[in-house]
């Protein structure tokens, strides 16, 4: 059974470089944390997928044993895992993240 | 059923005894905590690491009986 949400998991974030799994959507984050990675991402610029996980509970649950890592909301870039929220706004903080977006050929804005 | 402050500090200590950890409290009510947890067993691993670290002294309360933790780590600043 694990094997067809892994299955969907990978074939979202193959098809999307920049895909997040949050709660709530962009539009509507139904979460603080989540809300801080969409906030992050679009001060960025960046163009990413969103992926409710309180719309489905395997995917929810899914997400986690994928990454082996117990939150939401969990970001990744060309299918790597790269963090949660406190992860996420560290590295912008830092500009690692906007390094990372470099890196991997991902558009973004350069901050004003 | 919300965490104390207390049990989450003893929690991560003895997890990764060599570390300083300071737990707030983010809205009084026992079930947003932020933790920072400082420790030289940090040393060369990658954020997310760290973090796992971290949560898996918190074995499985977190999305649980923990709702919400915000995780910072450091190194010692006299590294």
């Amino acid at each position: 059974m694990q094997n067809v949400i892994f299955d969907r998991i990978e074939k979202d974030i193959s098809n999307n470089d920049v895909v997040l799994y949050m709660k709530g959507s962009a539009e509507f984050p139904q979460c603080g944390f989540s809300a801080l990675v969409v906030q992050t991402l679009s001060q960025l610029g960046v163009t990413f997928k969103d992926v409710d996980v309180l719309e489905d509970k395997d995917i929810r649950q899914g997400i986690k044993d994928y990454a082996d890592w117990p939150t939401i909301p969990q970001l990744y870039v060309k299918k790597e895992f790269v963090g949660g929220a406190d992860i996420i706004r560290e590295m912008y903080e830092s500009g690692e993240l906007q390094d990372l977006l470099t890196q991997k050929n991902i558009t973004f804005t350069a901050a004003a | 059923m919300p965490m104390d402050a207390k049990t989450i500090e003893n929690m991560i200590l003895e997890s990764i005894p060599d570390s300083t950890v300071h737990i707030e409290d983010l809205r009084g009510d026992g079930d947003h905590y932020s933790a920072h947890v400082i420790s030289s067993a940090f040393e060369g691993k990658s954020r997310i690491e760290q973090h796992k670290m971290v949560q898996s002294a918190l074995k499985g309360k977190l999305d649980g009986e923990l709702h919400a933790l915000a995780i910072q780590t450091s190194l010692p600043k006299n590294t």
